[in-house]
């Protein structure tokens, strides 16, 4: 379907019925229940799963793809989002023009810095984008707050020019009057389920951008990528000039990074320096391993995996612990707590680290791999080699 | 006129003269064998060749192209194609993708930005690849990942993809280093058959005298960064002065 051989298309589809159907799957507990605190069904959040699914797609281009470990990603989010708030206080605050530059404008930085940061590769490679990200950050932290307004973020006011606002139009972010905040809210016996217009935007675009990375993926571009990164010696001697191709992958996840920081601004117009920080940087790193680097639906697997549990995690504070083990003995039940109060709420990070190194550990493909294995133990008829090169991370 | 002219070639690391006035005519359609004892300058004389280094000073001209100062992806792009010591193959990729990548190099130059053709439908490189596979008998392995095939499939997967460009010259840096006899004459053999289909000219160093003397037409002596001797195979053998500076007391 649409130039994708039978296994993409599959994979395709798969992430096509997990984004238009998120919000139901994502709210399998009725609303008042005691486990509905676990339910992730609502327009914010699925933003963020959805906006990081395109970050860490892009970043899985250049990483998964050539190996070129970048940690600086996170400026082109944060390049995105100034410009699109930049957009909505110049023009109008319809997505689209806000959109469009945010792309325009990540891809011009990142010609910029990839052009420099890939005269190195491996771990200098790594060091010059950081250097470039953290050298972004404190920019716009301090001498471009003119431009970033500094500590505050950058926000629209009602002074602001706004040349192709008409009269009438809505003073909230919309799509050609379409507001990104309109939810429709079905409710069905003790559930409720939220579709917002600005989630599927953004999940629409996810789809866009997942069939273009399977395309790439698929294409002699990609093949050439994958070679840079298995034996840079050989691409070289086999007549290939490697730059070009390091750079263009580097500027396709640059833009890609920019869309999402962009479509940041779009579902809250507001952005500040600390989205360019290198823990945000970090964060994607993490998506693309925990999900599986090189493989296609890894990376959106690892957006939607971190996501969830920062959030889920970060909810949990004593009293419900209390709550849970309150069936224990009022001693033990406090022990219990103790032990567990570190892992949640602010300790959310801890948590989060912990099942990383796991999953790097037991799983080096990430969970991909981990989804691979329970399928074939489901499927132990299919010749384990016919499984194990259907298993590979680099198909 | 040879397809590769080597002049006045000098090369200095610090104190060590590793190449001094190297001059070298190779002639097109021929296999040519470099020879000489460790430290005699044959890998430096190569790296000069495919541009990984630059010489202090002397001329290089291969088919009328002056190789020096082009980087190494200019230098396969004039038609030279270079087999290493240890098998340089791109190890996670299929044994077919291999081949498939000199192939779209051969055909799209140094850098094509196709981000959207699927590789599937470039039936044109899908086929060449396949019969050059066919030719070094290894189609039968073309889904099997490349790092996990024996070192002699290796060697052989590494000379498709050198084959598959149709170089006008084939370096060749101990092709058969590391091998066992049989492994050795089975790529005498190929070489042997690669020679017999195709215009091709191959420059070989190696240590082995079974192959050089297996293959070569022309025999050149490196010693200590110098030419010795240039000659047939049949009269290096029983050439004084190389006897002395390299096959010792050995009896070939």
């Amino acid at each position: 379907m649409f130039g994708l051989n039978s296994k993409d298309t599959r994979a395709f589809l798969l992430i096509a019925a997990l984004a238009m159907l998120a919000p139901i799957l994502l709210n399998p507990f009725p609303t008042g229940s005691a486990l509905a605190q676990f339910n992730a069904g609502y327009p914010d959040l699925m933003q963020r799963f959805v906006i990081f699914g395109i970050f860490a797609i892009g970043f899985n281009i250049l990483f998964g793809l050539t190996g070129y470990l970048s940690f600086g990603h996170a400026a082109f989010l944060g390049v995105g989002s100034y410009s699109a708030v930049w957009m909505f206080k110049l023009l109008s605050m319809n997505v689209v023009p806000a959109l469009i530059l945010s792309v325009i404008v990540a891809a011009l930085f990142s010609i910029f810095i990839g052009f420099v940061s890939l005269r190195r590769s491996g771990i200098y490679f790594s060091i010059l984008t950081l250097a470039f990200a953290q050298m972004s950050f404190n920019l716009a932290y301090s001498v471009f707050t003119p431009i970033t307004n500094g500590e505050t973020g950058l926000q629209v006011y009602n002074s602001d020019p706004q040349y192709l606002m008409a009269e009438g139009d809505p003073t909230v972010t919309h799509f050609f009057g379409l507001e990104m905040r309109e939810t429709f809210t079905l409710q069905l016996g003790g559930w409720s389920f939220d579709f917002a217009a600005g989630y599927y935007m953004c999940a629409l675009l996810l789809l866009a951008a997942f069939y273009l990375s399977v395309r790439i993926f698929r294409s002699p571009f990609g093949l050439t990528l994958r070679a840079i990164k298995s034996n840079q010696q050989r691409v070289n001697y086999t007549g290939l000039n490697a730059r070009p191709y390091t750079l263009a992958a580097f500027v396709i996840s640059g833009m890609y990074a920019g869309l999402a920081g962009g479509l940041l601004a779009c579902m809250d117009p507001l952005a500040g320096a600390e989205r360019m920080q290198w823990t945000a940087s970090g964060e994607v790193v993490l998506m693309t391993i925990l999900g599986g680097a090189g493989t296609l639906i890894g990376p959106v697997l690892g957006a939607g995996f971190i996501k969830y549990f920062e959030n889920i995690f970060s909810k949990i504070n004593d009293t419900v612990l209390h709550q849970w083990f309150a069936f224990m003995p009022d001693g033990l039940e406090n022990v219990i707590v103790t032990i567990v109060h570190p892992f949640i709420g602010k300790g959310w990070n801890l948590t989060l680290g912990l099942m990383f190194m796991a999953v790097v550990i037991f799983l080096p493909g990430g969970l991909v791999e981990g989804g691979q294995r329970i399928g074939k133990l489901f499927s132990k008829r299919i010749p384990s080699d016919a499984a194990s090169a259907a298993g590979r991370p680099s198909e | 006129m040879g397809i590769l002219e080597v002049s006045d070639v000098n090369k200095r690391f610090g104190g060590l003269q590793a190449l001094g006035n190297v001059n070298l005519n190779i002639a097109a359609n021929t296999v040519h064998a470099i020879i000489g004892p460790n430290g005699a300058g044959k890998s430096t004389l190569l790296n000069v060749l495919v541009g990984k280094l630059i010489p202090d000073s002397g001329t290089v001209l291969f088919d009328g192209h002056s190789v020096l100062g082009r980087k190494p992806y200019e230098i396969n792009q004039l038609g030279i194609s270079r087999v290493f010591q240890t098998p340089e193959i791109f190890g996670d990729l299929t044994v077919m993708e291999n081949v498939m990548i000199p192939c779209f190099a051969k055909r799209d130059g140094a850098f094509k930005m196709q981000g959207l053709a699927s590789i599937l439908s470039q039936s044109d490189i899908r086929a060449t690849a396949e019969m050059i596979l066919e030719d070094v008998n290894m189609l039968g392995k073309s889904n099997m990942t490349a790092s996990s095939l024996s070192r002699g499939d290796k060697r052989r997967l590494e000379m498709a993809m050198c084959l598959v460009q149709e170089p006008k010259l084939l370096l060749l840096d101990e092709p058969t280093a590391g091998m066992a006899r049989a492994d050795t004459n089975n790529t005498i053999d190929l070489l042997k058959e690669i020679k017999s289909k195709r215009d091709i000219t191959m420059v070989i160093i190696e240590h082995d005298m079974h192959v050089v003397f297996s293959l070569a037409e022309r025999i050149t002596v490196l010693a200590q960064g110098t030419p010795l001797v240039e000659d047939t195979p049949d009269n290096i053998k029983g050439h004084p002065k190389v006897r002395e500076a390299y096959l010792g007391e050995a009896q070939v």
